[in-house]
């Protein structure tokens, strides 16, 4: 209590008085960017998983062979949740006499909840998004659809009993299926019209939908109520458990956005421990005098933890403000940046991680520190050369070492990343002190041939020893972290954007019969196109599995089970098509000709509990084909080609019922053949993935976008870290200086010494830091990021030479006030 | 206590206050055997007993001058110690100026705070160590009388470390030291 009281008194002082300013400022940073971050990456993750669901056209779908009964419906009503009805069965369409099979997708008013559908007003002119859909007595048609029955916008589509106006070319919907069972081009209907058309009788194959959006919890909570209740007809969707591009774009996209907040948290976390080892030294002479009058180890302990807690609060508090205004400055840029109406709204959430965090890394880093000042010796209010036995490196390792690891693991949510980024920086900073200790040692032999100045700095590091490896590793880590986000992450986003390089396809052909390949050929080199290739595929069902049905045999997980159990689209291929990885086992020979092979992916090898030598049966066209699994194959499947979960050896599938598949780029300039196209082959389907990838691409560059947004943050607390490790040395650079201005040196002279020092300091900081840099974002890049990464020079060019010059900078400023103070006020002391 | 530099005055002097001990022998402070004590328990008879006046002062800098008095007194465990604060520190002339911190005060003044600390708890023993070196000759004597004067007010045992051979017979013994050992022990008459 006495201890609380002694504490509170002195606390508001020394406030006022400054001492404590550089840990407030550290830990308000620190709260600052960590909220910040935690604020954007959370309402921009939030954005970007929003615009993934998009390929649902909701945030959770339910869907169902049978009429999706009203409860569920009000039951997500109860939620607070929006709902829309969604229909969709094969039907043909007529205009006149000609006719052709079209997906009919029947919806209602609300629909998409989660992004828009695309019109035109000409058969593959200029699309644009809408709100709403068809009015009722209207239908918007796919192109390819009304090129097949010669109808254009305006006409007059027979479906059904049903008369309807076509009122626009339907060119995307979020939900359209990209898969290559989606043969039928589509006829987009309001549910206004359906009860008149006669179509839905008795047998029809409808498949109904019920899609639910609204709130993340909201739409997680209803989820949960209903996964137990629901009757086994009806199928849930989530973005979650989708392998979608998109979702695959949006993981990334949380990943880097997670990297920024990784970033910032090392760099708060070094400028807290920076300010917070400066603090402990700084009470040293009080708590010896505390102790010489009688102060016991409890009462020195408690005043201290007391004020570091109140600290602490302090920081947090500030930070939170500093963090919110940041963020709803940041938020309104991105809002008009990401052109969306706004930002999915976050709680309190990261303003209570971030005290966490900040709380948890200032205990951490001054915890040991702090303790150890009950050790004071009060013999040093007599020798001020008595100090405090240090603390044990192990508990102040260990403890630093675990608030940053149970903070990493929260960002990074994956043990494996998080020892690779531990290793990383604990071998950075193991290396950086060792090679700071062996510099000191060279430049203590170096410093004879050299003039005053630089013999002045130059002994100043090697007579520091270990401070200067310390420093050393203090402004290597920061420049390291400077490094990382600068250069190395434009690196990342570069190689990010090219696996979405300027060819990729832009449009699927599917369903081209065998006969009809070479006319499709000719209609390209006719237009002076490069003939695409063709990818055969035939629809198959698996049977069994070692000779065990598939109906019958157990799986790892659903997916597996879903896998083995749909109709299944195979191919053959002599080679491995350029977007697949082998990952085990061997490819067959190109001219192989003997039994079956199969390569299989190897996700779903996994899900499927399928392993090399394994027998598959598949049933096709009345037909059994048999085929051991010879290797597994990882799959880009952001590449855009043709891909395949199975695909078989040249000679398996011959004589079966083949259609080929192709995808390919056609530049905007050309699309107008796509009406011959469609006119001439009018099975053919021409999916348009233009919308698609924009969706992709829009995507990634809102990431980027956000990425650089936060990185403003991370860029102030890692110059707070430079300024934090100047100024642990400023009391004894000002009394150095004066000494040696007393001792009739030139202030330029002290001067340039100093900036000597810096100099050596900051080329040894450099050096170091471009070598961990190099090695982490080769890390980053491969292991986590899955691309390819190249050593650049540019590294190590901006490395060394940023190193020196923002240490020289920070020293300038932070030595400019010790060089200039007057001799004679230092060394009169500071006798209090 | 006199004797040149690196006679071993100060070190006598934080061996006799319990600020270190000694490696071999016994300090014995008002019957406790120093040697005896833990560290805290050290800590609790300098409470009790010892005061202290040091060459620099050792004011805390972040409490103003009468929170600096206060401070031994209620490590101590004595209720009202602002009251007795308040009383020594108008006793050492500071009356008007108890609420100003150690910077805004003159280094006199800082000296005054500070023997108003060391005889806030009306100590046993007060250790001084050369209380008037930082000090110009003329404040440095007003602080010697005031010392002195406390001194005798309150009866405690005064030991003092000085160069001041002037000073130094205003004690009542001289004990003097050389390269660590005592060379000289002289009674002043009175």
């Amino acid at each position: 209590m006495k201890a609380i009281v002694f504490a509170l008194r002195s606390f508001r002082r020394e406030l006022r008085s400054g001492e404590v300013l550089v840990l407030l400022a550290a830990i308000a940073l620190a709260v600052g960017a960590l909220t910040a971050v935690g604020f954007l990456t959370d309402r921009i993750g939030k954005a970007v998983a929003r615009q993934a669901n998009e390929v649902l056209a909701a945030d959770l779908r339910l869907r169902s062979q049978e009429p999706i009964t009203e409860e569920w419906r009000d039951l997500a009503h109860d939620y607070d949740l929006q709902t829309a009805e969604t229909m969709s069965f094969p039907s043909v369409v007529f205009n006149g006499d000609e006719s052709a099979l079209a997906t009919i997708k029947v919806v209602s008013d609300q629909y998409p909840l989660r992004g828009s559908v695309r019109i035109s007003d000409t058969l593959f002119g200029e699309q644009r998004a809408v709100d709403g859909i068809p009015a009722p007595g209207e239908v918007w048609a796919d192109g390819a659809l009304l090129a097949r029955v010669g109808a254009d916008v305006g006409g007059t589509l027979a479906v059904g009993g049903l008369d309807l106006r076509v009122s626009a070319v339907l060119t995307y919907r979020p939900d359209q299926s990209i898969g290559f069972a989606s043969l039928a081009p589509s006829l987009l209907l309001n549910i206004a019209d359906i009860s008149e058309s006669g179509l839905i009788g008795e047998g029809s194959r409808v498949r109904y939908a019920l899609l639910v959006a609204g709130d993340e919890q909201a739409v997680s909570d209803f989820n949960e109520a209903i996964s137990d209740s629901l009757p086994e007809s009806i199928r849930v969707r989530s973005q979650e458990d989708s392998s979608e591009r998109a979702y695959n774009a949006a993981d990334r996209a949380q990943r880097f956005l997670s990297l920024t907040a990784v970033i910032s948290l090392l760099l708060s976390a070094v400028a807290v421990a920076m300010s917070a080892r400066r603090f402990a030294q700084k009470r040293m002479d009080t708590v010896a005098l505390m102790k010489s009058l009688g102060a016991t180890q409890g009462f020195v302990i408690s005043t201290s933890l007391v004020q570091l807690i109140l600290l602490g609060v302090l920081g947090i508090v500030a930070g939170s403000v500093i963090g919110f205004v940041a963020e709803e400055a940041l938020s309104r840029i991105l809002i008009d940046l990401m052109q969306q109406s706004y930002l999915p709204e976050t709680g309190l959430r990261p303003v209570v991680l971030a005290s966490t965090s900040a709380m948890l890394l200032l205990l951490g880093f001054a915890l040991p520190s702090i303790i150890q000042l009950r050790n004071t010796p009060p013999l040093r209010v007599l020798r001020h050369d008595a100090m405090p036995p240090a603390p044990s490196r192990i508990l102040v390792g260990g403890l630093a070492l675990a608030a940053v690891a149970a903070l990493l693991y929260r960002s990074v949510g994956d043990a494996r990343m998080l020892l690779i980024l531990i290793g990383g920086i604990v071998i950075i900073a193991a290396s950086l002190y060792l090679v700071g200790r062996g510099m000191v040692a060279l430049l203590g032999r170096a410093r004879s041939g050299v003039g005053v100045a630089w013999r002045y700095g130059l002994a100043n590091v090697a007579r520091r020893g270990r401070d200067s490896a310390v420093q050393v590793v203090a402004f290597g880590l920061g420049i390291t972290v400077l490094l990382l986000l600068t250069l190395v992450r434009t690196d990342l986003l570069e190689g990010w954007e090219q696996t979405l390089a300027d060819d990729t396809p832009n449009h699927f052909l599917i369903n081209i019969q065998p006969h009809e390949v070479e006319s499709v050929a000719a209609l390209f080199e006719a237009n002076n196109l490069d003939r695409p290739n063709f990818t055969p595929l035939v629809r198959a069902r698996m049977t069994t599995i070692n000779e065990e049905s598939v109906k019958e045999r157990e799986y790892p997980n659903e997916d597996g089970k879903w896998l083995a159990n749909r109709e299944a689209n195979l191919s053959w291929t002599a080679e491995l098509s350029a977007s697949n990885e082998l990952i085990e086992g061997e490819w067959w020979p190109a001219d192989y000709a003997g039994p079956a092979l199969a390569s299989i992916e190897e996700e779903s090898a996994t899900n499927a509990g399928l392993k090399i030598g394994d027998r598959m049966t598949f049933f096709v066209a009345g037909r059994e084909v048999e085929a051991e699994i010879a290797s597994t194959r990882k799959v880009n499947w952001d590449s855009f080609q043709p891909n395949f979960f199975i695909v078989l050896s040249p000679g398996a599938l011959d004589d079966m019922p083949t259609t080929y598949i192709s995808s390919l780029r056609i530049p905007d300039a050309s699309t107008p053949m796509l009406v011959d196209l469609v006119r001439a082959h009018p099975s053919i389907s021409v999916i348009d993935l233009g919308a698609i990838l924009e969706q992709v691409r829009g995507i990634i560059e809102k990431a980027s976008l956000a990425v650089q947004a936060v990185f403003l943050f991370t860029l102030a607390a890692g110059i707070a870290v430079l300024f934090a490790a100047v100024q642990s040395t400023i009391d004894e650079r000002r009394f150095e200086s004066a000494m040696l201005r007393a001792l009739g040196a030139k202030r330029r002279t002290v001067f340039a010494g100093v900036m000597a020092e810096f100099a050596a300091l900051g080329t040894a900081a450099g050096v170091l830091a471009s070598a961990g840099a190099s090695v982490l974002a080769y890390l980053v890049a491969t292991r986590l990021f899955e691309l390819p990464y190249e050593f650049s020079p540019a590294i190590w060019l901006a490395g060394v030479s940023g190193g020196v010059l923002i240490v020289c900078i920070s020293g300038y400023f932070a030595a400019r006030g010790a060089v200039n103070a007057r001799p004679a006020d230092v060394l009169r002391g500071v006798s209090t | 206590m006199v004797g040149p530099s690196g006679a071993g005055k100060s070190t006598l002097l934080a061996l006799l206050a319990g600020l270190d001990l000694p490696t071999g022998g016994n300090v014995v402070l008002n019957t406790a055997n120093l040697s005896e004590l833990d560290e805290d328990g050290r800590a609790q008879l300098r409470a009790e007993s010892v005061g202290f006046v040091f060459q620099s002062f050792h004011l805390v800098p972040s409490l103003n001058a009468l929170e600096n008095v206060m401070l031994p007194l209620e490590l101590a465990g004595q209720s009202n110690a602002r009251n007795a604060a308040l009383e020594i520190i108008r006793k050492v002339g500071l009356g008007e100026r108890w609420s100003h911190y150690p910077a805004q005060l003159s280094g006199g003044e800082k000296q005054r705070v500070a023997i108003a600390r060391a005889f806030a708890t009306e100590p046993a023993v007060l250790f001084a160590d050369e209380p008037t070196g930082n000090l110009d000759s003329r404040t440095g004597a007003n602080i010697m009388e005031l010392m002195f004067e406390l001194n005798r007010s309150s009866s405690t045992t005064l030991v003092l470390v000085t160069h001041d051979q002037a000073l130094a017979e205003r004690c009542d013994r001289i004990l003097s030291l050389d390269i660590g050992k005592l060379v000289g022990d002289e009674r002043v008459a009175r």
